[in-house]
Formats: structure tokens, C-alpha cells, sequence
């Protein structure tokens, strides 16, 4: 083990680290990069230039802020809006209670929503919808965030409670915002009446909900012994991956019902979110498969030798395994969800897109103005996309799924 | 351990209902009747339903006069033509917009995957938000976009925008220059066809034969000179004229000649291909930085220029781990193209959709438009795994 010394005088002296340097090293490093750089700078400040100039000052955003409950909840009745509102801030609580119990990625979700909320409440802007009223609900949502954080914190509240008050929520917030028959309390509200981002929520987080044990059974069913499973799961999973979802979606709509009794009527926000549903699980079914394709056998072998049955050994060692190797592609296929719930617009329900559209055609000046509606429901599509890659990535190094490959 | 008395008894009777056996025969049996069970419980509703509205459930109606007009149809097709003819003109045109689609967004995507492992910071920044931008945002969002506010929003045909007469935009669409066959230019085809289908055989052969032997088989300039000659006979032969320049005109109030690309079509092509580019851009960038960087650093040391080390070191093994996710990216264009039906370019799925209404034949209708996806998707992957097996590592 020699080391050859190098004199000093023979090591040449990097530039010092700096702007400087960074601007040398990633923008002007050869002839070919000189060049790039020297046409794209102008091309990127005027193009940067003039969308401001049309944000600002060409751009007329009137169909964009003149109706934000209706982007927000559709058509549902304003006197009953509280019934939202009540949904929301539970699931908000529950958000802050969870971060109190586990933190981590849960904190920084929780605090950028509480924030977000806050925000919103003291937008320094006069609006009709933006009273009073709206503006301390806007902001109370920070104190039950805040609040469930304390409450997570409590030794008493166990993580079977948390996991109780998740399954519950979903449960009351559908109950709260569809009423009852003959209740004068809470009037049923037609589904027909839900829109906006309400229902593009409440598809999205109901397919991924639903459609993730689906999902992980129909993978389980296509890798069984048992010749019969095996062929309805994969004849299953390949007949929804092959067809386009808009085929799937309109099954639901209009062929559905013929192979029902007559007398039997599902709802049309239902049939919507089982279509989606449908859809999302044989995708998730798939890369699951992937994933249970990766836990090595001797695993299994393991779990056997020291006395698990098969059932035990499926839930405490294949599947956390499999689950945890397959989050980056799994969260993904929730962003396509997520960006896929808008085809239920041509089906006839008005979600988050819907109502950018049925604003459009409500006035004759909007429709010179498309441009600004379908920019403002890509931007806020946008943000939702990519918060939820941004927590796959950080969920991701947390699991250290990233490390091991 | 010793003890004679607790010795183990290894025929110990199994109960029946702890059976491997059983349990499996059990489990498949019990689903398979709730699965056909199911079905059955469907078809019987479905009939009721059938018998109480008259249905009928025949394909019959593709034989009777569809009644509809097809905008633009890519083959001839008239409204007293058959809802066959029209699945056909539908099928046509979900094929054009796929493929077209396919061989843009392939293009773009491996640019665009260029650009972000570029060494330069802006040009590399520049891909990324292109990239970020498409995969965030809804394709049917960018669809309306591209429609309503570009395609739709031309100018009417007497201010169409122009680019030194070769192409003309308008209301109406874009008409381009594009090149027909003249009359002579039939007999250049065949020629012309031989010679690719020699050049390829020669090409295959001669290099397999280097990889046999070592020896060189002159495999490049060989099937090069023999594509050479098939172009140069089919040229004589056609009287050197094979091809005339379809020029778009300005008569009345419309243009005459030309390719005429529908706004529809322009919007969903545009639209499918610039939104799989970034999925592709994505899929092509994961490959090329899953090759060992070793490998390039060996193939450089040994001599070979940039281009070698790119074809014979590089591309070939990026291309293993590239071609599965390209192969459902190709699919989900393929049926994304089905969006059609929001901006009214007849594909498949529109087609059907007003064969539904005009023939009100729900059930038929929706599996033959099902039936028609899954083939497409079915033969795609096929064709693809055919490839895809080739590349793969032969496992010795």
C-alpha cells in the first residue's frame, strides 16, 4: 500500500464554490452548452415575460373568481352548506390527531393545511362568498387541527381509536352530506345537486379506498394455486386494463342497470365512483403482483417453519414486504386516479371540471374566457398531483424502499 | 429426549375439513359458483329487462343503413352506408390518431428525455417542467385546452395563418402539401418495395453471418446499394415521376387539394402525443441512466465514438429495461384516444356511441367497442413481448 504524492503545484485549483461556479459548471461547460444556454435565456425570459403581462394584465379571471362555492361544492344547497363544512373540518381533526399520534410526514400535511386554511380566511380581498361567517370557518379549521393535535398526543387515545375514527369519518361525512328521508334536520340532497371539488374528492378517496384491497385480493387471487381463482382474477384484471376507462364508465351508466332487477336503482355518483373503482383496482392488482413477485421465497419458507399458517403468513410477512416495495407505483397509480375521476364529466356529473365547464356555457361573454377556466382547473389539478408524488417521495426515503434497490 | 412414550404420531387422521385438498377443491368450486352464479343472475335480469323494453341482442343492425355522417372519413363512407362500415371508418380513424400519435410522442419523449440528463442546467430544467406540467394535469383538461382554446380559435379560411404555402391554418383545419402517387407512380411502388424487403433480408442475414464468423460481411453498404437500386428501377420505370406535390388552394371560400387534418383530429394528436411524451420522456430517462455508467467509460476506452458507444453499448441495454413500460404507454394512448368523444372526432368509441342512439342496441353495440379495444390491446402487447423477448438477456 504505497501512495504516490502528488506535488501541490500539479493539482489545478478549482474555481472556488460560489455562483460563480455553478454558473461556469452547469450553464457555460462547453461549446455546445454556451450555445444552448445563449438561445434559451431570451427565449425563457420572453416567454416568462409574457404570460405575466397576460396574467396581470390581459387575462380576464371573472368566470374563475366570481364562483368559488360553486367550484368548491357544485350545486349543493347554500343553506346546508354546513354540512360540508362539518365533514371537512372532521376529517381535518382526524388529520391532526393522526399527526399528534405519528408525525412525521402527517406533520407536514397537517401544518400545510392548517396554514392553507388560515391563508384563505385572511385573504385581503372583498368578495360576496368570502364573508364573515366563511372567513371564521376558514380559519377555525386551523384550531381543529391544532386541537387534534393535542388530543393525538394524549397517552390515553390508543392508535385502535385513531384507526376506529378513520373508518368512522368516511362513514359520517357520506351520512351528513346525503341526509335522510323525511328528516327535517337533514333533508336528503340529491347527489345530482353535489359538484365541484366536493365530488372530484370524494370519487378520488373513495376509488382509492375501495379499489386498494380489491386491488391487493385480485393480485392474491391471479398468483393462487388454485387454477379456477387464478383465471377469473386474471381474466378479470387483463379484460379492465385492455378497455379504456370512458368504456368502463359508461358501462356503469347505461348497461349496468339492464342487468340488474328492474326494480333496483344505484346512484349516479355510485355507479361513477364503481366504475373508477373497477378500474383502479385491476391497475393496483398489477402492481401488487409486482411487488409479491419480489418478496424472496425463502420468506415464506421462514414464516411456515416457525409455525404461521398460510393466512398469517399472507398478512404479517408476504404483504407488508410486497405492499412496501410497491408504494412508489401504487401512489401512482392514485395520481392517475386522482386525474382520471375528471372522465366522469361525459358521463354527466359535474365534478371539479364539470362545473369549469357548465360555467363556461352559463354565459355567452364566458366563452371567450375558456382559456382562463381550463388554466385555473389545471393549476389546481396540478397542485394536488404533485403535493401527492411530493409525500410518495418522502414516504418512500421514510420506508427506505429507495435504499434498497 | 428420550422418553419412548410421547413418540410422535406421524399418521395422526387429518380431518377432512382441515384437508389441503378439500379445503382447495372447496374454495374453487364455492367461487366458481358465486362467479357464474353471478352472471347468470345478470343475464337473467338482462333478458327480463330485454323482453319488457324489446331489445334484441343480434348483430344484426350492421348490416342496415347507419344514417349518420362521419366528418372527414379517412375512407369512403356516406350516411346510407352500414353501421359496419361506419365501425370500420371509426376503427380507421382511432388507428390514424394512435399511430400518428405513437411515432410523435416516441420522438418528442426521447428528446425531451435528452434534454433532462443534459449537462445543461436550463435546458434540463426546461424538460423537467415540461415533464412535471403534462403529468400533473388531467389529459382531458389539456384535450379542452387544445381544442376550445387553439384548434377551435383559428382564424376563419380567408385570414388562414400560412407558412410559405406549403401549410394553411383555419377554422377548417390544416391543410398541408403532401406528396400523391401519379398514375405512373404505381408501377415505381413495386420495385421500390422488393428492393426494401432485399435490403432488410441482406441486412439480417450478412450481419448475423459477422456475428457467426467475425469476418466482415459488408452488411451496411450492401443493403444500402440493394434499397439503392429497387428506388432507381422503380424511378425508370415510373418515367422518373413517380410522386406529384397535392398543393392546398385557395377556391371560393374553402381550400381544394391537399391533406386536410380536421381541427379534432389536430387537437387530440397534439394533445395524446405531447402527454405521452412526458410519460415516455420519463420511462426512456429511467433506462438510459439504468445502464452502469462503467459501461460507457469501458466502451469509450476501447475506442469507440460517441455514436458506438450510444448504438452498440448504450441503446441496447437501455432498451431492456425501456421497452415494458413503452409497450403501456403505447396502450394507454391507444386508449386514451377514446377522449375523442369530447371534442367530436369519430373514432371507435364516438362511433359507437351515436350507433347506440341511432340503433338502440346498447348491449351489442358496448361489447363490439369493448371487444375492439381489447384486441387492439391484446395484439399490441403481443407484438411488443415478440420484441421484447428478443432484447431481453439470454439467461446461459
Amino acid at each position: 500500500m504505497s501512495i504516490v504524492e502528488i506535488p501541490q503545484e500539479e493539482i489545478r485549483q478549482p474555481l472556488p464554490p460560489g455562483p460563480l461556479k455553478w454558473v461556469k459548471g452547469n450553464l457555460f461547460n462547453n461549446v455546445g452548452n454556451t450555445l444552448i444556454t445563449l438561445i434559451l435565456l431570451p427565449l425563457i425570459f420572453f416567454a416568462i415575460v409574457n404570460a405575466i403581462i397576460w396574467i396581470v394584465t390581459q387575462a380576464d379571471w371573472t368566470p374563475v373568481i366570481n364562483f368559488p362555492l360553486l367550484y368548491a361544492v357544485g350545486q349543493y344547497p347554500r343553506d346546508q352548506i354546513w354540512r360540508v363544512g362539518v365533514s371537512l373540518s372532521l376529517i381535518i381533526f382526524m388529520l391532526g390527531v393522526s399527526w399528534g399520534k405519528w408525525g412525521g410526514l402527517l406533520r407536514s400535511i397537517s401544518i400545510a393545511v392548517g396554514l392553507t386554511f388560515l391563508l384563505l380566511a385572511l385573504l385581503p380581498i372583498q368578495h360576496a362568498q368570502l364573508n364573515l361567517n366563511m372567513r371564521l370557518y376558514l380559519g377555525s379549521n386551523l384550531i381543529w387541527v391544532l386541537l387534534g393535535f393535542g388530543i393525538g398526543r394524549a397517552p390515553f387515545v390508543k392508535v385502535l381509536y385513531i384507526v376506529l375514527g378513520w373508518l368512522l369519518v368516511p362513514v359520517i361525512s357520506i351520512l351528513l352530506l346525503a341526509g335522510f328521508e323525511n328528516s327535517s334536520f337533514l333533508p336528503q340532497i340529491a347527489t345530482t345537486l353535489w359538484g365541484g371539488l366536493l365530488v372530484t374528492f370524494l370519487l378520488s378517496a373513495g376509488g382509492i379506498l375501495l379499489s386498494f384491497p380489491i386491488g391487493v385480493a385480485l393480485a392474491l387471487g391471479r398468483r393462487s394455486s388454485l387454477p379456477v381463482v387464478s383465471a377469473f382474477s386474471t381474466i378479470f384484471i387483463e379484460g379492465v386494463r385492455g378497455v379504456p376507462l370512458i368504456t368502463i364508465l359508461f358501462m356503469f351508466s347505461i348497461i349496468l342497470a339492464l342487468f340488474l332487477p328492474a326494480e333496483s336503482r344505484i346512484d349516479r355518483l355510485l355507479r361513477a365512483l364503481m366504475a373508477v373503482t373497477v378500474f383502479s383496482a385491476a391497475y393496483t392488482a398489477e402492481n401488487v403482483r409486482g411487488g409479491l413477485q419480489a418478496v424472496p421465497k425463502g420468506q415464506i419458507e421462514a414464516a411456515k417453519a416457525v409455525g404461521m399458517n398460510g393466512l398469517q403468513t399472507m398478512v404479517f410477512i408476504v404483504l407488508p414486504q410486497a405492499i412496501r416495495a410497491v408504494i412508489p407505483a401504487i401512489v401512482g397509480q392514485f395520481i392517475s386516479l386522482f386525474k382520471d375521476t375528471t372522465l366522469v364529466v361525459i358521463v354527466g356529473i359535474n365534478d371539479f371540471l364539470g362545473i369549469g365547464r357548465s360555467i363556461i356555457n352559463s354565459d355567452p361573454e364566458f366563452v371567450q374566457l375558456q382559456l382562463e377556466v381550463y388554466l385555473f382547473i389545471a393549476v389546481v389539478y396540478w397542485i394536488f398531483s404533485y403535493l401527492m408524488s411530493l409525500a410518495s417521495r418522502r414516504l418512500e426515503t421514510a420506508l427506505g424502499v429507495s435504499a434498497k434497490l | 429426549m428420550t422418553n419412548s412414550n410421547t413418540e410422535i404420531q406421524f399418521k395422526s387422521e387429518i380431518p377432512f375439513y382441515r384437508d389441503e385438498r378439500v379445503i382447495k377443491a372447496v374454495a374453487q368450486i364455492l367461487s366458481a359458483v358465486l362467479v357464474i352464479g353471478f352472471v347468470i343472475w345478470g343475464v337473467i335480469n338482462f333478458q327480463r329487462a330485454a323482453e319488457a323494453r324489446g331489445m334484441s341482442l343480434g348483430f344484426d343492425f350492421l348490416d342496415k343503413p347507419a344514417g349518420f355522417p362521419i366528418s372527414n372519413p379517412p375512407i369512403e363512407y356516406d350516411p346510407s352506408m352500414s353501421f359496419g362500415r361506419a365501425f370500420v371508418v371509426g376503427l380507421v380513424n382511432t388507428l390514424l390518431v394512435s399511430i400518428s400519435g405513437i411515432f410523435v410522442a416516441t420522438i418528442l419523449g426521447t428528446l425531451l428525455a435528452l434534454a433532462r440528463l443534459s449537462s445543461n442546467w436550463l435546458l434540463s430544467r426546461l424538460a423537467l417542467v415540461y415533464i412535471e406540467f403534462h403529468r400533473n394535469i388531467p389529459l382531458l383538461v389539456l384535450l379542452f385546452i387544445w381544442y376550445f382554446t387553439v384548434f377551435a380559435k383559428l382564424p376563419p379560411v380567408k385570414e388562414s395563418i400560412t407558412w410559405t404555402s406549403v401549410a394553411y391554418l383555419n377554422q377548417r383545419g390544416i391543410y398541408l402539401t403532401w406528396p400523391r402517387l401519379t398514375d405512373a407512380g404505381h408501377t415505381f411502388v413495386i420495385p421500390f418495395m422488393i428492393g426494401i424487403i432485399l435490403a432488410i433480408i441482406s441486412f439480417v442475414t450478412l450481419r448475423k453471418r459477422r456475428e457467426l464468423t467475425g469476418k466482415d460481411t459488408y452488411y451496411v453498404p450492401i443493403s444500402l446499394g440493394l434499397l439503392v437500386i429497387g428506388t432507381m428501377i422503380g424511378l425508370a420505370v415510373s418515367g422518373w415521376k413517380p410522386f406529384w406535390l397535392d398543393q392546398p388552394v385557395l377556391e371560393g371560400f374553402n381550400f381544394q387539394g391537399g391533406l386536410r387534418l380536421t381541427p379534432e383530429f389536430a387537437a387530440l394528436f397534439v394533445g395524446l402525443s405531447t402527454y405521452t411524451a412526458a410519460f415516455i420522456a420519463e420511462v426512456v430517462r429511467a433506462g438510459i441512466q439504468a445502464v452502469d455508467r462503467g459501461q460507457m467509460e469501458a466502451a469509450r476506452a476501447l475506442g469507440l465514438n460517441t455514436v458506438q458507444v450510444l448504438s452498440l453499448v448504450v441503446m441496447p441495454q437501455a432498451l431492456r429495461v425501456i421497452i415494458p413500460p413503452m409497450i403501456s404507454q403505447y396502450l394507454n394512448l391507444t386508449k386514451n384516444s377514446s377522449l375523442a368523444l369530447v371534442i367530436g372526432f369519430q373514432e371507435v368509441f364516438s362511433v359507437g356511441k351515436i350507433a347506440i342512439n341511432q340503433a338502440g342496441r346498447a348491449v351489442p353495440v358496448f361489447a363490439l367497442v369493448m371487444l375492439t379495444y381489447l384486441a387492439l390491446s391484446l395484439l399490441t402487447s403481443f407484438v411488443l413481448n415478440l420484441y421484447n423477448r428478443r432484447i431481453q438477456f439470454v439467461t446461459r
